[in-house]
């Protein structure tokens, strides 16, 4: 660890794997309930149980995004973070706000929470992923400027790289179009147009150029490819990214009530949005492959090439799947959603958040660059455990999709809603199955943290030519 | 297990073998293209940054696409795409095509004079090709405003959505490419670039002629073809 302020990440990147674990646990409940409708109910109701599940989703990933905010941010900028108490203090205040929304939702009606927090004075509660009462929301905007302004204080009094100003447009956009969470129209189509306005240009937009800066900051320390190189590609990835993630909001906007034209600017820029994903891929490999020095931290590596495949192919490959308005017109709001969701945010966001976690941590633990080859051996195969049963997850939920849209939409006869997921319950009880894989795999994950901590490290070795290959 | 049993295996092993050689080829090209000046930057071929020909090529995909989304319209509604296709301005858009014609010969002049090492020069050529798509803006801005006056928009019918996308994106990449042309300018202005190492000349160039080749695809496409 070149500066000493860059510990600050430590907390935050332990509650973010901390959080992590009670998504996968409610996400697992979840998929019970899709099999067995009154399972925990009813202290645990389905609605409730998938609240939990994505609010912890996002709010980990902030505090993901934050830390390695925190700890990249001082090795750019060369120089101490402005203030690490006021970092400190933010953390607090975000994980209390968070622990707090998180047990409203879980002790009492949601009815009763937004009476509670008095949501009448400024109503914003009762949108899919913005559920947070809000007093919260206002909390998480506080949160975000004082982390904005740490950030671009250190930014601006040091030095400024590509990665730091990419990774702080970033912020700034996710900080920004967080506002349109307060925006709560009575007019349906114009409150779903601007609830995309966080939901999109968050993970399709912003968080984009988020993962692109942390990405190509992991693949400079690790692979000692020249900044000039690797600063290049982030401009060409992130520019696509936002040409195609911008106007790609478009595909969102087919059905609820907006004018035509959304579906011919949704689906053209919306089906290229795969491209920056697959150049992330090229310039990911080609990093890796022509590499000056062979990292003693290979899991590191090992997450940051699979960041760069697994958000192609859950964000790129599925999202294209079912962009096309007249493709979406059958399979809008089925499985194929879940199932395209599911591997995006575990591609691109989760596991960039494990990449850095896992690039970061060994320093923030006071090691010289690399855990223990113990450590590594078990933290490559929680890598293996959570990456496959992910990809079996999405394929039995794309499975359980397309025979949801054959039997709900399709079909000469087509079935109701609940006839139709009882006829896809194999799907769901498989889907399950992987579910429990990850979870074993999460557990492995936190258990490579607790061995071999006074194991040696790895040494670096120099690139063989042939290891070039 | 038998030879002829590896043998099933070894078309993989070969063809594992030729991808990676071509990783390595890819890894030759790309160093070449590392920004630094190469001994032979004068004759390197594709000329600027590789980086700048991935994204020219993702960006013409992107035309590309919409062009074809275009057609494709077009086949279904011929009689109203003609109607419309009356109401542009032909004129303005031919002098829009001249403008950009133009400030790509200005471009290639600049480029001339960077490979001659003379910056001044290339500066005064490149700082001509932005006026000339200054020139473009103003025009097109023109045609923008006529349209909004007679109360048309995106929603007005096929025709006119695509002509205000299609013209508009095309706008958008214009604003983008004066940008870059104009950050190339002012370094040349500093003198920046010398008769080894122009390569950012080259990058600039190449964006502005895509920029330049997409409107000769569009012009006759959207106000031209019957």
């Amino acid at each position: 660890m070149q500066y000493q302020s860059q510990s600050v990440a430590k907390p935050y990147f332990i509650a973010a794997i901390g959080l992590f674990v009670g998504q996968i646990l409610f996400g697992l409940i979840m998929g019970l309930q899709y099999v067995i409708g009154d399972f925990m109910f009813p202290e645990i109701p389905f609605n409730v149980a998938r609240m939990v599940h994505t609010n912890l989703l996002i709010v980990w990933l902030l505090f993901g995004f934050m830390g390695a905010t925190y700890y990249l941010v001082p090795e750019e900028a060369e120089r101490e973070l402005f203030s690490p108490l006021l970092a400190h203090l933010m953390f607090w205040i975000f994980l209390i706000a968070g622990a707090l929304t998180v047990l409203g939702y879980l002790l009492v009606p949601y009815a009763t929470l937004a009476e509670l927090t008095h949501n009448e004075l400024l109503p914003t509660m009762g949108r899919e992923f913005l559920e947070q009462p809000t007093i919260t929301k206002l909390g998480i905007v506080v949160v975000a400027l004082a982390f904005l302004f740490n950030i671009g204080m250190t930014i601006l009094k040091g030095r400024k790289t590509a990665i730091s100003l990419v990774l702080l447009i970033g912020l700034l956009g996710l900080a920004v179009f967080f506002l349109f969470a307060f925006y709560n129209p009575d007019n349906l189509a114009k409150d779903k147009y601007y609830w995309w306005f966080v939901v999109h240009l968050w993970v399709e937009g912003v968080w984009e150029l988020i993962l692109g800066s942390i990405l190509a900051f992991v693949l400079i320390k690790t692979t000692g490819v020249d900044r000039e190189v690797i600063e290049k590609w982030l401009y060409v990835i992130i520019a696509m990214a936002l040409i195609t993630g911008l106007v790609g909001t478009g595909h969102h906007f087919y059905w609820i009530g907006t004018p035509e034209y959304w579906q011919w600017w949704g689906s053209i820029f919306s089906a290229l949005e795969p491209i920056p994903f697959f150049m992330m891929t090229v310039f990911a490999f080609n990093m890796v492959n022509r590499r000056r020095r062979n990292h003693p931290n290979k899991a590191a590596v090992l997450w940051a090439m699979g960041t760069a495949v697994m958000a192609f192919l859950g964000a790129g490959v599925w999202g294209f799947m079912h962009t096309l308005a007249p493709v979406n017109y059958y399979t809008h709001g089925t499985q194929i959603t879940a199932a395209h969701g599911h591997m995006a945010f575990y591609g691109a966001y989760v596991m960039i958040v494990l990449t850095m976690i896992s690039y970061a941590m060994p320093m923030l633990r006071g090691r010289e660059a690399a855990p223990s080859v113990r450590s590594q051996v078990l933290e490559m195969w929680s890598f293996w455990l959570m990456t496959v049963s992910m990809v079996f997850i999405t394929l039995f939920l794309t499975g359980a999709g397309i025979l949801q849209v054959y039997l709900q939409r399709f079909s000469d006869n087509p079935l109701p809603f609940m006839v139709a997921q009882d006829k896809v319950e194999l799907f769901y009880w498989m889907r399950e199955v992987a579910g429990v894989v990850f979870l074993i795999g999460l557990i492995v994950y936190i258990a490579s943290f607790f061995v071999g901590s006074r194991d040696p490290e790895p040494v670096a070795g120099a690139v063989e030519p042939a290891a070039a290959a | 297990m038998s030879n002829a049993k590896l043998a099933i295996f070894l078309p993989f092993v070969e063809s594992a073998r030729v991808v990676s050689m071509n990783e390595k080829e890819t890894i030759v090209v790309d160093t070449a293209s590392a920004g630094v000046a190469a001994p032979d930057a004068l004759v390197r071929y594709p000329p600027g940054d590789l980086a700048i020909w991935i994204f020219i090529l993702a960006e013409l995909l992107v035309f590309g696409v919409f062009f074809s989304s275009y057609a494709f319209n077009r086949m279904n509604h011929v009689e109203l795409f003609n109607q419309y296709q009356a109401t542009l301005d032909r004129d303005a858009a031919l002098i829009n095509t001249l403008a950009l014609l133009t400030s790509s010969y200005f471009v290639i002049r600049g480029v001339v004079a960077a490979r001659e090492g003379n910056n001044r020069l290339c500066a005064h050529w490149i700082w001509g090709a932005v006026a000339m798509g200054g020139v473009f803006l103003v025009v097109k801005s023109a045609e923008y405003s006529h349209h909004i006056g007679a109360g048309i928009s995106l929603s007005t019918n096929e025709f006119y959505m695509f002509y205000l996308s299609l013209t508009f994106f095309h706008f958008m990449h214009v604003i983008l490419g004066m940008v870059i042309l104009a950050a190339v300018a002012v370094k040349a202005g500093q003198g920046g670039y010398s008769r080894e190492d122009h390569v950012g000349v080259e990058t600039g160039a190449s964006y502005w002629h895509m920029v330049d080749l997409v409107w000769l695809i569009l012009f006759p496409l959207v106000y031209v073809m019957r």
